[in-house]
């Protein structure tokens, strides 16, 4: 007999059985995995093929219209994004970066209310998104601060609502500095602010840039909050201040996707190609930030 | 089960013996330090004389390198840490409440075991030290004199520029060398420099290490007993006990004397058994 | 301020140099940097005690009108009806949240588990590099989008033309199915992140044993993930839970304690974003149904989020 006839004798064969399920259990996996491709694709091509005929130079710059559709852009609705992702950011990035800071170079953790600020950021990254914009309404256009539903109140909504994003991933990004840069700073006599600042946040900066955006895209793409701090729908003028009345993509995709016409549907999804094309552009650069900049230790 | 308290190093004078900080560095006296409640380094007494190599040498896990690190306050980076005793330099005890470990370690320098450039450039790795605390002068006469005083002056001066990540292992560890010096300390304290190089970068490091103590006072800790009996003129013994069954291992010194005796004629069983390599 | 330099070993004899922390300009800078960083992070406590306290009090002022029994355990939700017609029972706003996410979670945790056995156990390098960033574009599609597709295309196109159901423009089916295409990302990504996790020795030891793939898969690394995994599935329901506008879209605004999902259900959360929208005299008890509202939505996040925090650490296996 040959060797593998004498080895086909001995070591006995997978079972057809064993063999079946393991076919089965590939066409599930493919299955579901193809399931999320034909989600995604079905998504792209019902808003793109709606909207894609729809974006013009006229439909970017001019003014929602109530009444005509083909008249109706998203002027109004991109500045309030645009601007609204700018005031968010200016809050949040000093806000997100100094408290990661805190938490990875000052705080000691054996001390209860250092565990309790982490707690309660882990705990805040959870709360759905509209609660949020129930805090925005009592408290920043209502209630204390009461500046009615502004462009401001609207930031500062969005802003802490992605602060605890933007905090995880700036801890993620100064923890990634090994502690033998940190050794050999302090040895050399700085002391701990130089030591962050001259070594650990230029360290790190590529990584908290990255986080940043992606927490912003996140920030740009919501609605609920929005909604209910009383951002405005079909507004004909430009975002005039930080006290101004604002829209942004979403509300406005929002109005228009319920509109019986079905050319605002139409328009609507004209906005969410704007909308998403600015999501895309976002990430990429954040993804060919951290490939760049990104430091190797 | 107590520790044998380090014997004294034999001062051979004719003349009367000067004040004893004159020849010492570093009056260590009684330190031991403690991770919470558990002691890791028992109490230590020893001087460790000025322009003269120290080394420190033991088995694994004895406690070595946390002394040396006793000595510019690093251990103040680890927050269960707590260290008793005095280690009284310049008159001064580096332990007491009002001194500051920022001062401290302008003073007492440190290289670690395995070298650490910043990811800047080598100009800017020696500068950081000068330019954080403010020391005068031009910057670029400063970097240098650090890397003239480190040996590598010739190899880097036409890419001072170039990131420090680049350099060979070796040439790393001599920067941070350079980077420690160019603050001006007047100690070196050195922490197994030479464990993560090669032998051919050892004894470059080993040579410059026999320069610098005509300037600086340096302490080195080290596995490698042929390095301590080639470079030190001090040598001090580590040994590790065990407390309560083996649970806690604490640190302690055995032996501490001029290096030829260590080598040739130690006092105490322990340290001639690892010096001719019965363990450890 | 030039440091006293030491003057080189030969000359000083004992020099006595200072070492003290003087009170220096530099040294309340730290000082001062500490603090600020500090009230940095507290900022994060304030902004809970904020939501929790606008939360607590207006519901409790709400609690003055209704009764608990009333808000708790009452089937009724019509709070802008007048009159007789007004009643505060949060049953149907309830059950529509837990019904259309569990229709959601009845699509993501198959179809998101075997995404994440798939790209942990057996994707070639080069296949995962295209699903993963499908995937996380999937996961970064705002959900008004997914809003929209529900329905504009879904509902009419798949539901009603291909699939023959009767189904209503609004209807909870649309929303939670493509709830759960919101929420499978975030399964499928915690997940797979959990089982690759999983050290290798262990594959290696069972297929040393003659173990199948398959089983290696399931008996090995599944169990041994555990923790992530079902971390992954708290946190796939906690978001289909919070989520608003695909359901205020597409699942209509009709509060619902019905069993078919082809009729239209209202969620906590979108009930909260349409009642903000309307035109509410502030204070009023109509007011008031937002906070009570989103009072009960928040404790049930939290208690979700405790839930897995509390299971992570219940099931870890230790490897080190």
């Amino acid at each position: 007999m040959t060797g593998a006839q004498i080895a086909a004798a001995v070591i006995p064969r997978r079972s057809s059985r064993s063999a079946a399920a393991d076919r089965g259990f590939r066409f599930l996996m493919l299955g579901a995995v193809g399931a999320a491709f034909v989600g995604l694709a079905a998504i792209v091509y019902d808003f793109a093929s709606d909207g894609l005929p729809v974006i013009s130079w006229d439909f970017v710059t001019s003014f929602p219209s109530r009444v005509i559709p083909e008249s109706a852009g998203i002027r109004s609705a991109i500045l309030g994004t645009v601007y609204l992702m700018l005031i968010c950011a200016f809050l949040v990035v000093p806000l997100g970066v100094a408290t990661a800071v805190y938490l990875e170079e000052y705080a000691d953790r054996r001390r209860w209310w250092n565990r309790l600020i982490e707690v309660n950021i882990q705990n805040l990254a959870a709360v759905p998104s509209v609660v949020y914009g129930i805090l925005g309404l009592a408290f920043i256009v209502r209630g204390p601060l009461g500046m009615g539903p502004v462009l401001l109140a609207g930031a500062i909504t969005l802003a802490l609502l992605v602060l605890p994003v933007v905090i995880i991933v700036a801890r993620e990004a100064i923890r990634a500095v090994p502690s033998s840069i940190r050794e050999g700073s302090l040895a050399l006599g700085a002391t701990q602010w130089q030591t962050v600042w001259k070594q650990v946040l230029p360290g790190s900066i590529a990584g908290i840039a990255t986080g940043v955006i992606l927490a912003l895209s996140r920030a740009i793409g919501e609605t609920a909050p929005l909604l209910v701090v009383g951002a405005g729908v079909s507004l004909r003028f430009d975002p005039d201040g930080l006290g101004s009345s604002f829209t942004a993509l979403p509300i406005q995709i929002f109005a228009w996707t319920q509109d019986p016409n079905r050319e605002f549907v139409a328009r609507a999804a004209g906005a969410i190609v704007v909308l998403m094309a600015l999501l895309l552009v976002m990430n990429s650069i954040a993804i060919w930030l951290r490939n760049r900049y990104e430091q190797k230790w | 089960m107590r520790t044998q308290h380090a014997s004294e190093p034999v001062v051979e004078t004719p003349a009367p013996a000067p004040s004893p900080v004159a020849d010492a560095i570093f009056d260590v006296r009684d330190v031991a330090v403690f991770y919470g409640p558990h002691k890791a380094v028992a109490d230590i007494t020893l001087r460790l004389r000025r322009n003269e190599i120290t080394a420190l040498i033991g088995p694994s896990g004895c406690g070595k390198s946390t002394f040396i690190r006793c000595l510019n306050r690093m251990n103040d980076l680890i927050p269960s840490a707590r260290v008793d005793g005095k280690v009284v330099y310049h008159d001064q005890d580096l332990y007491a409440r009002d001194v500051d470990p920022v001062q401290v370690r302008k003073r007492i320098g440190m290289v670690f075991q395995k070298p650490n450039p910043f990811p800047k450039s080598i100009y800017d790795n020696i500068a950081f030290g000068p330019r954080v605390m403010g020391m005068k002068g031009d910057m670029d006469e400063i970097v240098e004199r650090a890397l003239r005083r480190g040996a590598l002056w010739d190899e880097v001066k036409d890419r001072l520029k170039t990131n420090a990540f680049g350099m060979s292992g070796g040439q790393q560890q001599r920067l941070c060398i350079a980077r420690a010096l160019a603050i001006e300390p007047d100690v070196l304290l050195m922490d197994e420099p030479c464990s993560a190089l090669d032998p051919i970068s050892t004894g470059r490091i080993e040579d410059l290490m026999m320069e610098l103590k005509q300037d600086y006072s340096i302490v080195i800790v080290t596995h490698n007993m042929q390095q301590a009996a080639r470079v030190s003129d001090m040598t001090a013994f580590f040994t590790v006990e065990l407390h309560d069954e083996g649970k806690f291992r604490t640190g302690a010194v055995v032996e501490y004397g001029e290096t030829d005796k260590i080598f040739t004629n130690p006092d105490d069983k322990r340290t001639e058994d690892y010096v001719t390599g019965k363990f450890g | 301020m030039a440091e006293p330099r030491l003057a080189a070993a030969s000359g000083a004899q004992g020099a006595r140099v200072d070492l003290t922390r003087a009170p220096s300009a530099r040294s309340r800078f730290e000082g001062g940097i500490r603090i600020a960083l500090f009230l940095a992070a507290g900022l994060s406590v304030l902004t809970t005690l904020a939501i929790v306290g606008s939360l607590l009090v207006e519901t409790v002022r709400f609690l003055g009108t209704v009764s608990v029994g009333d808000f708790l355990f009452g089937t009724k939700w019509s709070p802008t009806f007048a009159g007789e017609q007004q009643s505060f029972g949060v049953l149907p706003l309830l059950w529509g949240t837990m019904y259309l996410s569990l229709i959601a979670l009845a699509v993501a945790v198959p179809l998101g588990l075997l995404s994440a056995i798939y790209l942990s156990e057996y994707a070639r390098p080069g296949v995962r590099r295209i699903v993963k960033p499908v995937l996380e574009l999937l996961a970064g599609v705002p959900t008004i989008v997914f809003g929209y597709f529900a329905l504009t295309f879904f509902t009419p196109e798949v539901l009603r033309d291909a699939l023959h159901i009767e189904v209503g423009v609004f209807n909870g089916l649309a929303a939670g199915i493509i709830m759960g295409l919101l929420v499978l990302p975030t399964i499928a990504s915690v997940a797979e992140d959990a089982m690759t996790s999983v050290p290798a020795s262990l594959r290696e030891g069972a297929f040393g044993l003659g173990a199948s793939k398959l089983q290696v898969s399931l008996r090995v690394v599944f169990p041994a993930a555990l923790s992530g995994i079902v971390a992954a599935l708290i946190l796939g329901a906690s978001r289909a839970i919070g989520e608003t506008v695909l359901i205020l879209v597409a699942g209509g605004q009709t509060p619902n304690l019905g069993l078919d999902p082809r009729e239209s259900f209202q969620s906590m959360a979108a009930f909260i974003a349409a009642q903000a929208r309307g035109d509410i005299p502030v204070g009023s008890v109509e007011y008031l149904t937002i906070f009570a509202v989103g009072f009960t939505l928040f404790v049930l996040t939290l208690v979700l989020n405790f839930a897995s925090i509390r299971l992570v650490n219940r099931f870890r296996q230790v490897y080190e």
